[in-house]
């Protein structure tokens, strides 16, 4: 901050203090008496009237004590505008030098199994454990305590990838995130309410569900324009692009008549945030391994 | 030196309306708050309907209990102090009329707009402008009434109550403008002036000073006139209530910052909102000292008068929980208890046992006195609301204080390899007992406001009582 607001909150905020203090010494100096009175100040509002007593030592004393801590803690630490304080402390050096610490005292822990290939780690019951824990901790508040996800949230016991379920592709997954885009009408974007409705009915074709035949016939041909490129076409999907396969009983969104028809009329958007900068590789590499061991069984 | 005027005569008129929706109020605002607490402990009890949702209802107990039970006992308390010590009839009577019904509305548009989801989300300000502009009228034409009367006074000094008062009014005046400054975008819709961390400070420069000024220097006020007047003792000391009173209102306005510790407030603004609240301390002891030591000679009194032991109970609440915020307020320690519920206890220490009790014992000193009557219509009744107050007051603290240290050290608990020992969850299933024991003391605590209206219905239809608007200055 500039030179002239480090000087007024300096000013203001020892003027406060010993404006107060101030305040006290002369409201004490000018006493009339070190014990309690009954002599009143003479003033009556409405029958009530006031001792004219003394301050009370131990309050006296509390307060000065309290202020004499306040000009101490304001030397030592910033507070003052631009004054950092004797001891150097700032709360973001706190906070690096608590993550040093811990990095200090963790990283080895990981180390161990930073190259131990991730079938013995899955075989590993001690390193699960560990899996477990960073999961919780990282993982669960989007995919669940067990990982099954919810809507809009994969569920990682499944054993079917958007993106690839190889331990290099999780690894990327987690390290740098992902991000699924579903653009509103796929390829097409003059596509008709009517056509909507026909590739919405052959989309249900896929896993052979309730459907209006006729319409689903009809949306073969809106599927070749519109989803192909991305959802091949079979509809099985392309895990280099996120792209789901739309043939099995897997659905990150619902599987019914509305759900697809939002997703195909609105697009989707979906993020995986990279876990890259909180999470060291290590960590990722134990994460991969209790991820993939979730549905191994 | 008795100075009274028998030509002057007071208008009770707005003070009985005040008093009586002081009880309307706290009854319908701490039943709000029995309900939501309820919903912590049993959540089907949201009954999955969006108006009667935790996260609306929390805003509207809020402002209920905090606008609408104190705020209509510190008008009631205020217009009948101002004018009984100034010896004046207040300033306007329209205006003070003004003031009621425009109060009201502000009331009556919270309990229609917050839960329909109408929401400025910042915390004692969730009003949307429009109500936030009736807020400002209502309150500049309270300051009118106020210092009118303090104008046309004919004692020669001003009682220190009324400062306390005078304080609290154009505090709050500065601070409710200032916070609520906002674009507004439609009806019911506005984005604060303010961005980021400066927006994060204004509102706590507020909310901390809803506390300090609302829900203290006002209630202060209250205690300089109440707790003499009803022990029938002198105020203790003078000189200790000019040192603690410009001390509070010196250091009180600077604490806010202690609610954005470990932030992007910058650092100096934590710490100066530390300090000042360290210092705080004393000031706040000064009202409490100046209350209790007001009694000394005649403590025999508290065995006979329930209104008394609600005074005296209120300023040990007050002194408890000013010295439990001058410790939270210190970094290490906020740092456990930050998001607890035991910043929930802390706030009901003076919620429940200083602001309500005081409240309620000066609603019982001036209800007979509004309707020209001798006492009560049952002082053992006043008695059984003592103690629902104070053991449910004692069971909601306590609840909330082990419920908040048992949370701050599950969520920083880790393990051996660093990570997290217990979910938010875990901590959440271990908070239910302090849930369902804080529930039960507030549902306690709101009997005994049950019990005090029925009591002052019981006081006001009694055939002697008689509702006199205009009181001529006689020795109460």
């Amino acid at each position: 901050m500039s030179t002239f607001w480090s000087i007024w909150i300096s000013v203001i905020v020892l003027g406060t203090i010993f404006g107060c203090w101030w305040l006290l010494w002369a409201t004490r100096k000018s006493q009339t008496t070190d014990t309690e009175t009954t002599k009143t100040t003479g003033h009556s509002y409405d029958g009530i009237e006031e001792y004219d007593n003394p301050l009370p030592k131990w309050w006296f004393y509390l307060y000065m004590g309290t202020c004499i801590f306040a000009l101490v803690y304001l030397a030592l630490y910033p507070g003052l505008g631009n004054w950092q304080g004797l001891l150097g402390w700032s709360q973001h050096g706190q906070w690096e030098e608590e993550v040093k610490e811990a990095d200090a005292r963790y990283s080895e822990i990981y180390a161990q199994y930073g190259n131990t290939p991730i079938e013995e780690l899955v075989a590993d019951p001690a390193a699960m454990a560990m899996g477990q824990r960073l999961f919780a901790n990282n993982c669960s508040v989007c995919h669940g305590s067990a990982g099954r996800g919810s809507i809009g949230f994969p569920n990682l016991t499944d054993d079917d990838w958007l993106w690839g379920g190889d331990p290099e592709t999780v690894f990327t997954t987690i390290k740098n995130g992902r991000h699924g885009n579903m653009p509103a009408k796929g390829t097409m974007p003059g596509m008709t309410a009517e056509q909507v409705d026909q590739v919405v009915n052959y989309v249900l074709s896929f896993s052979n569900r309730a459907r209006d035949e006729a319409a689903a016939e009809a949306g073969a041909q809106v599927f070749q324009q519109a989803c192909v490129a991305c959802h091949g076409v079979d509809g099985t999907g392309n895990q280099a692009l996120g792209a789901p396969d739309l043939t099995n009983n897997v659905w990150l969104y619902g599987s019914d008549y509305e759900w697809i028809e939002e997703t195909v009329l609105y697009g989707r958007q979906n993020e995986m945030p990279a876990q890259g900068g909180r999470l060291s590789d290590d960590q990722i590499h134990i994460l991969t391994a209790y991820v993939l061991s979730l549905s191994s069984n | 030196m008795s100075t009274i005027n028998a030509n002057v005569t007071y208008n009770y008129k707005v003070v009985r309306q005040f008093a009586i929706m002081t009880v309307v109020w706290g009854v319908v605002g701490m039943a709000l708050g029995v309900l939501i607490a309820a919903q912590l402990v049993w959540p089907q009890l949201n009954f999955d309907l969006p108006w009667t949702h935790f996260g609306r209802l929390r805003p509207l107990h809020t402002n209920a209990v905090i606008f609408g039970f104190g705020g209509s006992a510190l008008f009631a308390t205020s217009y009948y102090v101002v004018q009984r010590t100034c010896q004046a009839r207040l300033f306007s009577d329209k205006l003070a009329s003004f003031t009621f019904w425009g109060w009201q509305a502000v009331l009556v548009s919270a309990v229609i707009t917050l839960p329909l989801g109408l929401t400025s989300t910042k915390e004692y300000a969730e009003l949307e402008w429009p109500i936030d502009i009736l807020i400002a009228v209502v309150w500049i034409s309270y300051a009118a009434v106020f210092f009118g009367t303090i104008v046309k006074r004919s004692t020669p000094h001003i009682y220190v109550a009324n400062w306390f008062y005078a304080a609290f009014i154009i505090t709050i005046a500065v601070l409710h403008i200032g916070n609520n400054m906002a674009l507004p975008v439609s009806l019911f819709k506005s984005y604060s002036a303010y961005a980021g961390v400066t927006d994060a400070m204004m509102q706590w420069w507020w909310g901390h000073n809803a506390v300090g000024f609302f829900l203290t220097a006002g209630f202060l006020g209250m205690m300089y006139y109440f707790v003499p007047k009803q022990a029938d003792r002198p105020v203790y000391s003078y000189r200790l209530s000019i040192v603690h009173f410009w001390a509070l209102i010196a250091t009180y306005v600077w604490a806010g910052g202690h609610h954005l510790h470990y932030s992007a407030l910058p650092d100096w603004a934590q710490t100066a909102g530390m300090v000042m609240s360290l210092i705080l301390l004393a000031p706040s002891w000064g009202g409490m000292i100046n209350g209790m030591m007001t009694l000394s000679g005649a403590w025999h009194k508290l065995r006979t008068d329930p209104i008394l032991r609600f005074l005296v109970v209120s300023l040990s609440f007050y002194g408890m929980s000013t010295f439990e915020g001058p410790m939270m307020s210190i970094k290490t320690v906020n740092a456990l208890s930050h998001n607890t519920d035991w910043t929930i206890g802390h706030v009901h220490a003076g919620a429940l046992g200083w602001v309500a009790m005081i409240s309620i014992g000066s609603i019982y000193h001036l209800i007979p006195k509004l309707w020209g009557i001798r006492a009560m219509y049952s002082t053992s009744l006043i008695n059984v609301h003592f103690w629902l107050a104070t053991v449910g007051t004692v069971l909601y603290i306590v609840a909330m204080w082990v419920n908040g240290i048992m949370q701050g050290l599950m969520w920083r608990a880790v393990n051996d390899d660093g990570t997290l020992t217990y979910s938010f969850v875990q901590a959440l299933e271990a908070s239910w007992p302090g849930y369902l024991v804080r529930f039960l003391g507030g549902v306690i605590f709101l009997s005994g406001m049950i019990v005090m209206a029925w009591n002052v219905w019981m006081t006001i239809r009694q055939k002697d009582a008689v509702a006199v608007d205009n009181v001529a200055a006689q020795p109460a």
